[in-house]
């Protein structure tokens, strides 16, 4: 009944780091309003994969073409491919020093405001957005004031990356494990802000090991790289699986 | 990371820092020159041309011999080949026709040259709440204001002008807090100086004001020694800047300053620098070895001296403003950015030599080098025995921008009074590839996130500029660090 409409998708896709192949063939394509996960083993390409959408210098394409919302990005700049709407979540997401939050924050959400043409806002404006913003990932405002991500706990690590991409308000977010490091309460903040932010035209990928965050955001699709190719793909019923029996099973 | 990611990173910001130098003219001038070469006969010749009186003579001979006895320091992190003192010119002047009335009257191609550096001397387009010394290569080529300033008693000339109008002023104060032979290029500067500006604030006299002098290296084989010495009274204050440039040339020029800060009781100066002498080429070559000493001496009691610096030309930087704490609840601060890029050296810091009881310093120092630089602190606190109850906090703080340069820190504490409350606080970051990703990632393009990382990390210091050289300051890292992509 419904048509869907793919934002991305991944055309037989090779990447190296240093002259070493991470990725191989890999071909994925994600429609608006679906959430997918992926898993796997330790060293299987998953956060390389994360980084190759988003632009990441190291990478080299060998192969392979990356569509997203009909148009190929691989030749675009990290800053350019942010603009049009491609968010990472980071695994480890970086400190800089020197740099308050709430500066950091309205750079990102003003450089998006002129890239799209639009004219940007003051901090003051800014500071009635964010703190709106702010409640979503249960976070206080005394937050803004330090500097992005020193000092920050775990936990206020992956909030900042989840408070960022509301923000930003992307059309695909890639959340690179964003739920490890997290404890139950921290899980239900980041898993809730997650679902609140989804909506049917944006789409998710989510890289994790545990089957705990798919309990609270539950993926459309499961699937399982291995060797820099999805080996497998189900639904939630392969996460239980995983959850028994681990990765080796699939060999 | 990768070393193709670096590559593309290093590129990206080597593209940003390494911004053409826009002070690099040199103007062509008729100018008197005294021959190449140090001896006591051109000492005898350099005082000889500035008329001095006899003790000034004295002063420089006993330096030079001083001197001679004397080795270069080899103790700090810098490399750089020998200098040879024989192949400098030390006095280069612009021929002046006649004794100046005003300065209206100072050759039209030396008020250009001022004008270009965004000084101007002239009645109709001077700085309103700035008075300035204009030095060029040997000489003061005249000071601003002085008539009104003279209103308030507060006397603000060349060193050399002072030498001859206020002798006695000179004969109780040259030397007194950087002795002859506190080190090599002390002695040097006391042997050949040729002038510097002269600040006295009498008693109870805030200085209505900013004092600031411009120092200027044109000559191509010649030093510039300049010597600056400010006296604030009792219950008086001065807020004075200098500011420096130099044109680009292939050889190394040699800058041997020394200022003398003295504040009696409840006096405050506050000593701001920016300096952008020439630094260099791309690979190093040319560019101002910058060897100063400047001191405070905190005499009375609640007096306060604060040094400011920001430091981003010159290829080698050898300076410790520090200041000597000796009054009762006399206080020190020292606050510096310095930025190092392509091969420059900067070792730089501070001396806080605590003698008074109840003294307190505080030292901040923002380190940042990119390019294949090297940027060291280097640090001074020393708490004698009878110096109760004082104070001292330092905090120095180091950012690596790529992944060629260098940075360190060299404290040196000594604490001779168990009364003492000392911190010491350390920081080290780097701006690598990692981070620009990230700013990337958020949309934000990498000029901005320096100029962000900059900002934020040299906010302290940038604060404590007088408010018109604040915004200098800012432009100043700016145009090293910014703007040529896009």
């Amino acid at each position: 009944m419904n048509i869907k409409t793919p934002i991305l998708e991944i055309k037989n896709l090779n990447v190296s780091i240093n002259d070493i192949e991470i990725l191989k063939n890999l071909n994925l394509t994600i429609n608006q309003g679906e959430i997918h996960a992926i898993m796997g083993p330790n060293g299987s390409g998953k956060s390389t994969f994360s980084k190759v959408l988003a632009g990441h210098p190291a990478y080299k394409v060998l192969d392979g073409d990356v569509i997203f919302r009909g148009k190929s990005i691989l030749s675009l700049e990290a800053e350019d491919r942010s603009h049009l709407g491609i968010f990472l979540a980071f695994q480890y997401p970086i400190e800089i020093p020197g740099v308050s939050n709430e500066d950091f924050l309205r750079l990102a959400y003003n450089s998006k405001l002129k890239a799209q043409g639009k004219e940007e806002i003051d901090p003051i404006q800014f500071l009635s957005l964010i703190y709106e913003k702010l409640k979503t990932v249960k976070m206080a405002p005394t937050f803004l004031s330090r500097n992005v991500n020193e000092g920050f706990s775990g936990g206020e690590k992956k909030r900042n990356e989840i408070l960022q991409m509301t923000l930003l308000d992307p059309q695909l977010s890639i959340l690179d494990e964003t739920d490890s490091g997290l404890d139950i309460d921290a899980l239900k903040i980041i898993s809730n802000g997650i679902n609140t932010f989804m909506k049917p035209d944006k789409a998710i990928i989510l890289i994790t090991h545990y089957k705990r965050l798919l309990d609270y955001v539950k993926p459309d699709y499961i699937h399982v790289m291995q060797n820099g190719k999805i080996i497998k793909t189900g639904n939630n019923q392969l996460a239980e699986e995983l959850e028994q029996k681990g990765y080796g099973w699939l060999n | 990371m990768s070393n193709q990611s670096n590559k593309i990173l290093n590129t990206n910001i080597t593209k940003l820092v390494n911004q053409p130098y826009k002070y690099g003219f040199s103007t062509n001038i008729e100018k008197e020159i005294i021959e190449k070469g140090l001896n006591e006969s051109i000492i005898h010749l350099i005082s000889q041309k500035k008329n001095e009186p006899n003790f000034l003579l004295n002063f420089r001979l006993k330096a030079y011999k001083k001197w001679k006895q004397m080795k270069c320091p080899d103790w700090s992190q810098l490399k750089f080949s020998e200098i040879d003192y024989q192949n400098i010119i030390y006095y280069s002047a612009p021929k002046l026709k006649k004794k100046l009335k005003s300065l209206d009257e100072v050759d039209p191609e030396l008020l250009k040259t001022f004008e270009k550096l965004g000084i101007s001397l002239t009645e109709q387009k001077q700085l309103t709440n700035v008075a300035v010394d204009a030095v060029f290569d040997s000489v003061s080529i005249g000071t601003t204001f002085q008539e009104e300033l003279a209103e308030y008693g507060v006397i603000f000339c060349a060193i050399s002008e002072a030498i001859q109008d206020y002798p006695e002023l000179i004969k109780k104060y040259l030397g007194t807090v950087v002795p002859i032979g506190d080190n090599y290029y002390s002695a040097l500067n006391s042997a050949v100086f040729t002038d510097g500006s002269f600040c006295y604030i009498p008693k109870g006299i805030k200085c209505p004001l900013e004092l600031s002098t411009y120092f200027r290296i044109n000559e191509k084989e010649s030093g510039q020694f300049e010597r600056t010495l400010i006296i604030a009274d009792e219950n008086s204050t001065v807020s004075y800047l200098e500011g420096c440039t130099a044109p680009q040339y292939d050889d190394n020029q040699l800058h041997a300053a020394i200022v003398e800060l003295i504040a009696f009781d409840n006096a405050t100066i506050k000593y701001s620098t920016v300096q952008n002498w020439y630094s260099g080429n791309s690979i190093g070559k040319g560019g101002i070895y910058n060897f100063v000493t400047k001191r405070g001496l905190s005499i009375g009691v609640n007096s306060k001296i604060s040094w400011t610096q920001v430091e981003t030309g010159s290829a080698i930087t050898w300076k410790y403003p520090g200041c000597i704490l000796a009054g009762t609840n006399s206080q020190g601060e020292f606050y510096s950015v310095a930025l190092t890029n392509q091969y420059q050296q900067a070792d730089t810091g501070s001396k806080m030599i605590h003698i008074g009881s109840n003294s307190r310093s505080r030292i901040v120092s923002k380190g940042i080098s990119t390019g294949k630089s090297k940027n060291s602190y280097r640090g001074f606190v020393n708490i004698t025995n009878k110096a109760f109850n004082t104070r001292n906090y330092s905090q120095c703080d180091s950012l690596l921008i790529g992944n060629q340069s260098n940075a360190n820190t060299f404290p040196f504490i000594s604490v001779q009074n168990l009364t003492t409350k000392l911190e010491h606080e350390a920081s080290t970051s780097k701006i690598g590839e990692e981070q620009i990703f990230y700013f990337l990632q958020r949309g934000i393009s990498i000029e901005k996130a320096i100029e962000l990382i900059i900002s934020g990390f040299c906010q302290e210091v940038f604060t404590e500029l007088p408010l018109e050289f604040a915004e200098e300051a800012d432009r100043l890292l700016s145009l090293k660090l910014e703007g040529s992509i896009g």
